[in-house]
């Protein structure tokens, strides 16, 4: 057959950057955009209970911002954010035992953007990043998109392994691999629920030391433990730990305000480098949370959201040991998430289209893994749906599991 | 040739797009891309989800038509196009009839084959047979008589979504099951290689005629979900590399799938062409994805048409009750 010259219809397909190659559109994010229908009970997405906050709070202090300090709100400001935020930030972070200088603060958008600005800095195509298994998707995203490389650490109900560390380490350097952060999310960790002892903390920090490893503690939940504080921050052990907080979950994701902590000279670099990337920080964020610190009870707020939080674990977990009472799950004292074990065979990204047609979403294991493990787990978020929606969910998902296992005894476990 | 629309947009449009099916995404940035062609066009457009509140804010829209971008089950499965026939307001595509005989891959293949079209042959196995009988023996009987490759797709599923080619024995179980999660009824079909193919179907009245052929090359090999919609992951050619007579060939085809499953206004016929030449059908589209990256889309602006006055000329289409 003769082949005649066609057009191509993607001018652009040899012009990308080779880490676009990290950005895809996948299926399972496809199958997400249903969780927006009301039918749908989301277990998927880590969404913070924004309707447990009183709205006259906010509004209160957008009226008193606007009047004292509008024009300010309104106009840049500088690149290592807003200083009485700062101040306030060092108070909030004196709650989980850190002391620091406002000087080595650095507001960003989100504490997502304060890690996309801490792997610019570090991170070479490559390197390894050592991270929890299984670790914060997010973060992996951005690992990917600097092209570097994830390595999982055994982490179990206790956290992270400090003696798995070890072995990942020593093997890592024998094969000439360049090790540069050790990112870890200490508190009720996103997917798995987890806390990391207090006895394993300082072992995790020597074996980064000792390895010349840069620490990256990233707490977005450790203030919204349920009946007892966690362990205090790595930070508050090691000055060299770079830490990242963030307004999102202690108050609402929509300001978009977080905040990395780190030693002066990585923190020159981070505001050179938000400023070369943003100019800066959200003005308006910055100081309407300000004015909100100052002025509402936000600690008191901080409690409303754990006990929101407690009922909707204790509804999950009810819901698991009645629908689905086979299945181990991880039991989180504070956070959002529940970490499950499939049936051996079972595949949560496969199972994901059938979870759809039955109205409930979840997020498969494989999200939390830069190299494809966690086929047969999936994380439950329970922080968003009333705690009957959760039963409902779950109960849903139970259906689900129960048709996928049909069809893996039906086929035999392809 | 389509013909221009001589007239400007005035029409009330409700777009209907969202729903709770796997394509929902898609059928949004369809949607969404229609409602701006027909913006451009000078139509007043709404954009409408199928929800409880549908039929109400139809009857506060008063639209003159409906013009649905649902993709996937209650888009493309007629349901809800019986349910628009009811409010006796016009809408583009296939009535409700025609979209659930070409919404099953397994029926449309048997209406097609009728009217002397090749298609692949294929088995299809609802989930249903398994409860009785035993899968191993199922499947070994089935490859005897479907050499490997096969490809294992849901009957009733877009955008490649569950679809697998399986080249050994032993992907055959998994792919079942990844077709099952997606319809409850499945199809075995035989792997037919050649150049892949997609050829949209436009009909405003004067009879359906057939869009410049877009040809496929993924670069994974494989047309899948994602090759469908990231840019860069395939390279389509438009019109495609083939001779004269084969795109002939091809066009015919594509009209006389769109004819003989029934369908109205506008549809997309995907086919393979053989080493030899020989078009083989692979299914019909009810309503083909309307994204930037989406192939009906290219054929249009191919033909040297514009989006708008394609998508305009069949709200007209179906407002005169024609196409």
């Amino acid at each position: 057959m003769p082949k005649l010259e066609g057009e191509r219809f993607d001018h652009w397909i040899d012009s990308y950057a080779k880490r676009a190659g990290a950005l895809s559109v996948s299926e399972v994010r496809a199958l997400f955009a249903v969780v927006s229908r009301p039918e749908v009970v989301s277990l998927a997405g880590g969404m913070p209970n924004v309707s447990a906050l009183p709205k006259q709070l906010i509004t209160e202090s957008f009226e008193k911002l606007m009047s004292a300090k509008g024009d300010m709100a309104l106009q840049y400001g500088g690149g290592q954010g807003d200083l009485t935020l700062r101040e306030q930030i060092h108070d909030i972070m004196e709650l989980e035992g850190i002391h620091s200088s406002v000087e080595d603060l650095v507001i960003t958008t989100g504490s997502q953007h304060g890690l996309e600005l801490l792997a610019g800095l570090f991170l070479d195509e490559g390197d390894v990043v050592i991270a929890e298994g299984p670790s914060y998707v997010g973060a992996l995203g951005i690992f990917r998109h600097y092209l570097a490389e994830v390595e999982h650490v055994y982490t179990d109900e206790n956290g992270m392994s400090p003696e798995a560390l070890e072995e990942s380490i020593a093997r890592l350097k024998s094969a000439g691999k360049a090790i540069k952060l050790l990112y870890l999310v200490p508190n009720f960790a996103n997917p798995s629920g987890v806390t990391l002892s207090k006895k394993r903390r300082p072992e995790i920090l020597a074996i980064a030391k000792r390895n010349k490893i840069v620490v990256v503690e990233d707490n977005p939940y450790g203030l919204l433990y349920f009946d007892k504080k966690p362990p205090d921050a790595l930070r508050s052990m090691d000055e060299d730990v770079i830490y990242l907080g963030s307004f999102s979950k202690i108050l609402v994701p929509g300001f978009r305000v977080g905040y990395v902590l780190a030693p002066p000279p990585i923190k020159e670099k981070l505001v050179l480098a938000q400023e070369s990337a943003i100019l800066c920080p959200s003005a308006f964020s910055q100081m309407l949370i300000s004015e909100y610190l100052a002025t509402a009870d936000w600690q008191k707020q901080v409690g409303a959201f754990r006990g929101v939080y407690r009922d909707r674990r204790d509804a999950a977990l009810k819901a698991m040991k009645e629908y689905l009472p086979g299945l181990k799950t991880t039991k989180p004292d504070g956070g959002f998430y529940l970490w499950v074990d499939l049936p051996t065979g079972l595949d949560s990204k496969a199972m994901l289209p059938l979870a759809v047609k039955e109205l409930v979403a979840y997020t498969p294991g494989t999200a939390f893994y830069g190299d494809g493990q966690g086929k047969n787990k999936l994380r439950i978020c329970y922080s968003y749906p009333t705690p009957e929606r959760i039963d409902l969910g779950i109960k849903r998902l139970s259906a689900v599991v129960n048709l996928q296992l049909e069809l893996q005894q039906t086929f035999g476990k392809a | 040739m389509i013909p221009k629309s001589k007239l400007t947009g005035k029409l009330k449009i409700v777009v209907l797009a969202g729903g709770i099916s796997h394509e929902r995404d898609i059928s949004l940035k369809s949607g969404r891309r229609v409602a701006d062609a027909l913006i451009e066009k000078g139509a007043q457009v709404v954009m409408r989800e199928p929800d409880r509140e549908l039929l109400s804010n139809l009857k506060k829209d008063k639209p003159d038509v409906i013009w649905p971008v649902l993709h996937g089950a209650s888009g493309e499965d007629g349901a809800l196009r019986d349910i628009l026939s009811l409010t006796g307001i016009a809408f583009v595509g296939a009535t409700a009839e025609s979209a659930k005989l070409a919404w099953d891959k397994s029926i449309a293949k048997i209406l097609v084959s009728r009217s002397g079209i090749q298609t692949p042959a294929s088995i299809t196995l609802p989930r249903e047979t398994f409860k009785e009988l035993d899968a191993e023996s199922v499947l070994k009987l089935v490859t005897k008589s479907l050499a490997l490759p096969v490809v294992v797709k849901p009957a009733r599923s877009g955008s490649a979504q569950g679809v697998t080619i399986v080249k050994k024995q032993d992907q055959l179980n998994q792919a079942m099951i990844d077709a099952y999660v997606y319809c409850d009824v499945a199809i075995i079909e035989d792997f037919v290689e050649g150049t892949e193919l997609a050829v949209g179907v436009i009909d405003l009245g004067a009879g359906p005629i057939a869009l410049p052929a877009v040809e496929i090359e993924a670069r994974s090999g494989h047309f899948g979900f994602e090759e469908r919609y990231v840019a860069g992951e395939t390279e389509y050619f438009v019109p495609a590399r083939l001779s004269k007579a084969v795109s002939a060939k091809a066009a015919k085809v594509a009209i006389d799938a769109h004819e003989s499953l029934g369908l109205r206004h506008l549809s997309r016929v995907d086919m393979i062409i053989d080493a030899k030449g020989v078009p083989w059908f692979l299914e019909a589209n009810v309503l083909p994805g309307l994204t930037e990256t989406s192939l009906l889309p290219q054929a249009i602006v191919a033909q040297g048409s514009s989006l708008g006055d394609v998508y305009y000329s069949l709200a007209l289409a179906a407002l005169r009750g024609r196409g």
